[in-house]
């Protein structure tokens, strides 16, 4: 394998403490050295004047849809729009067809990766058989075949006795246990945050509380168990002072904000426009400040999409009939530049922490650095370029985002997967 | 402004005026003989109901007749809806017979607003799930006009299950564009705290006594129960806290009007009795849906 050599980048590699301009050499898809003017006569150059250069992003929060719904996304398409997205790895959630509740599954997301996908691709398994939240799925077996959590995404364990017993094991095998945290009783037939703007639309509502009970619940369970727990896409101000109040007294719980949720506001909801209809649903203005507030002060570990393809013809219906999900690969590091670092609230070693350092150690990845010998994954982005989003370019399958049209400041430029160049800005 | 009418909140003042003043040309004086005009001779109006209704429906059907358009109803049962075709499908279909406006009533909220950003063809909402009723309302006011001079300084209650009420939210902004003074009352599983921040000049209680206290207009919902998903209130007790009864007519101006936008259930939000009071103006209230609906087609066709 060649090596490649990215010169005179800005290098922030926040696991290394590193904030400074340098070449990254990547020698046979490794990370070979980090320092100034580094020369290597045979290696392929790429000029990072101006750009930031870190560590690979991960995303611990994607749909790929395969298998099963391939109509709707490819564990192909998915990692060429998380490529363009600055991404060099993604989770895949298991809620597939079938759920990938077994190491037969697992095993075929990974052998479709390695085939076809641009980027690395991280299974995460399901919690229970079929996600139906009453029996443990055959978890240490689809860890053996490469799962690196377990979650039962979009339909989270509602018996506290099961979720129980799956952090006692998932603890047994030092896995992390991923909460999609929403009480289905309580959410139940809403359509988006209960708040003025559902009730000014006749849209039913979701109430915070909903998110609320379980993040306690969960949190409770972590404590009883000794867990490590993982919130997925927080959206409630409440619940992130919960997680801040348990991690103050020691509790290994983490969790994961979505652009979309410190971005958008309930009361910024196109009416009826089904591009904004997702779980947890956008939340108000003082729940979206609040997470910038987490993100900014270290509550906030992740930022994670949860990238949920849907085809047209399933977003283009009643909006109470149409499914949750936003896409937001490509996305992501526009709104985090633009709501996060243009406006002071983080710096930008913050931010690349956010996409590198924060989900690796999550998930315990030994990824998300520029270390001499980690794996030759690194993200290339700028901060000034003005650039409009056009979703009928995207690469993902389905096209259904909040921000087609959306202009922003700052976004990717390369991505290097394993020493390979698989995605640059064609602008 | 797009052509059609999707909703009160949306419409200026200016606008709504003209409306209840047209209404007021078509409102039949009592032995005045039926004369059909041709304002709207040779356009044809769809009706299409997703959601059973009879009143509204014949409402809309009469008032395009008089106006000399040709009408035609389809209702949900027995059409391609009910055999699995999708809302847009549908909408292309017809919309391919170039009509001049769809008259629409769908259980989905926003069902009308969907349609109206993927087809050129006005739409008239006709009651979108628990969202608006825009006609409702303006006949409303034009039926509380018929008997006060001013829509202004009027204390408007409006009683019931005010939450999944299309009705309520109409009449809401409405009157409050006109400075009524509004309070509205129901359970408070029923009442949900932003409704005090609808619009401005509304209040909310759960006492009906307080709610109808010198109330000028007393306006009653019905009790949706198909619209709601799970008891919002222990069976049985609705009528004993929020049903009107005479004696609590006693509380409001002497000369309060009763309205409900029917059909009335009679013995679960209404006493029958007073249903039945000379100050009832729920069958004027049905006449003057026409008139309202006339005014409306001709605006936004004729």
């Amino acid at each position: 394998m060649a090596s490649l050599l990215i010169k005179n980048g800005r290098v922030i590699d926040p696991a290394a403490n590193l904030d400074t301009i340098a070449d990254v050499w990547i020698e046979n898809g490794r990370v070979a050295g980090v320092g100034p003017d580094i020369r290597i006569g045979s290696a392929q150059i790429l000029d990072a004047s101006g750009l930031v250069v870190a560590p690979g992003f991960i995303d611990m929060h994607v749909h790929l849809r395969e298998p099963g719904m391939e109509h709707a996304e490819t564990v192909e398409t998915g990692s060429r729009a998380a490529a363009a997205g600055g991404f060099t790895s993604v989770c895949a959630m298991p809620n597939t067809l079938p759920v990938n509740d077994n190491p037969t599954v697992t095993s075929y997301i990974v052998a479709r990766a390695r085939q076809f996908a641009v980027t690395n691709v991280f299974p995460i398994g399901a919690i229970t058989k079929n996600s139906a939240g009453e029996e443990l799925a055959a978890i240490a077996s689809m860890k053996a075949a490469g799962i690196v959590a377990i979650s039962d995404d979009g339909r989270p364990v509602m018996n506290a006795r099961v979720m129980r017993r799956a952090m006692e094991f998932a603890r047994s095998l030092d896995l992390p246990v991923i909460d999609h945290c929403e009480d289905l009783h309580l959410s139940a037939g809403g359509d988006m945050h209960e708040g003025l703007t559902s009730v000014r639309l006749g849209l039913r509502g979701i109430p915070s509380a909903s998110e609320d009970v379980m993040v306690a619940r969960d949190i409770l369970l972590a404590q009883l168990t000794g867990a490590r727990f993982h919130v997925a896409h927080l959206s409630s101000r409440h619940a992130l002072e919960m997680v801040t109040v348990a991690r103050r007294r020691g509790l290994p719980i983490t969790c994961e904000v979505t652009p979309h949720h410190f971005a958008l506001t309930d009361a910024e909801v196109r009416p009826y426009d089904s591009n904004y209809k997702m779980k947890p649903p956008l939340r108000s203005g003082c729940d979206a400040s609040a997470l910038v507030d987490g993100i900014a002060s270290g509550a906030v570990d992740v930022i994670a999409t949860d990238h949920a393809p849907h085809p047209g013809s399933e977003k283009m219906q009643e909006f109470e009939r149409c499914p949750f999900g936003i896409t937001g690969l490509e996305t992501a590091l526009g709104l985090a530049l633009e709501k996060l670092v243009h406006t002071g609230r983080i710096t930008l070693p913050r931010l690349v922490e956010l996409f590198t350092a924060g989900p690796a150690r999550v998930l315990g990845l030994d990824r998300g650095t520029l270390a001499r010998n980690a794996p030759g994954d690194v993200t290339l982005f700028d901060t000034e370029h003005q650039w409009t989003y056009d979703v009928n370019k995207s690469f993902s399958k389905s096209k259904n985002s909040p921000f087609d049209g959306r202009s922003f400041r700052g976004g990717p430029v390369v991505t290097i997967v394993n020493g390979e160049i698989v995605w640059r800005c064609d602008r | 402004m797009p052509a059609g009418l999707l909703g009160i909140e949306e419409l200026d003042r200016a606008e709504i005026e003209a409306i209840l003043s047209r209404a007021k040309d078509f409102q039949l004086g009592p032995g005045q003989p039926l004369r059909k005009l041709d304002t709207l001779r040779g356009k044809m109006i769809v009706n299409l109901f997703f959601e059973a209704s009879t009143r509204t429906r014949t409402s809309f059907e009469i008032a395009a007749k008089r106006l000399g358009a040709d009408a035609v109803s389809i209702t949900a049962a027995g059409s391609s809806v009910s055999k699995g075709e999708s809302l847009v499908d549908t909408l292309n279909t017809l919309a391919a017979m170039h009509p001049n406006a769809i008259v629409m009533r769908h259980a989905a909220s926003g069902a009308p607003h969907f349609l109206a950003r993927h087809l050129s063809t006005p739409i008239i909402n006709a009651g979108d799930g628990t969202h608006e009723h825009p006609t409702q309302a303006l006949l409303d006011a034009r039926t509380i006009l018929d008997h006060r001079p001013a829509l202004e300084g009027l204390r408007v209650a409006i009683i019931g299950d005010i939450a999944h009420s299309r009705v309520a939210r109409s009449n809401i902004h409405l009157l409050s564009k006109f400075g009524a003074d509004i309070v509205l009352c129901g359970p408070a599983s029923l009442l949900p705290p932003e409704l005090g921040q609808i619009a401005p000049g509304v209040r909310l209680t759960t006492d009906i006594r307080e709610a109808i206290r010198d109330a000028d207009v007393i306006m009653m919902l019905r009790v949706q129960l198909e619209r709601q998903h799970e008891a919002a209130f222990p069976h049985g007790e609705y009528f004993q806290f929020y049903g009107l009864r005479l004696e609590h007519l006693a509380l409001a101006k002497p000369e309060a009007i009763v309205m409900h936008p029917g059909p009335i259930n009679r013995g679960r939000e209404l006493a029958s009795e007073v249903a039945d009071f000379q100050r009832s103006v729920i069958l004027n209230q049905v006449e003057n849906g026409i008139a309202v609906r006339m005014a409306v087609l001709e605006r936004m066709i004729g």
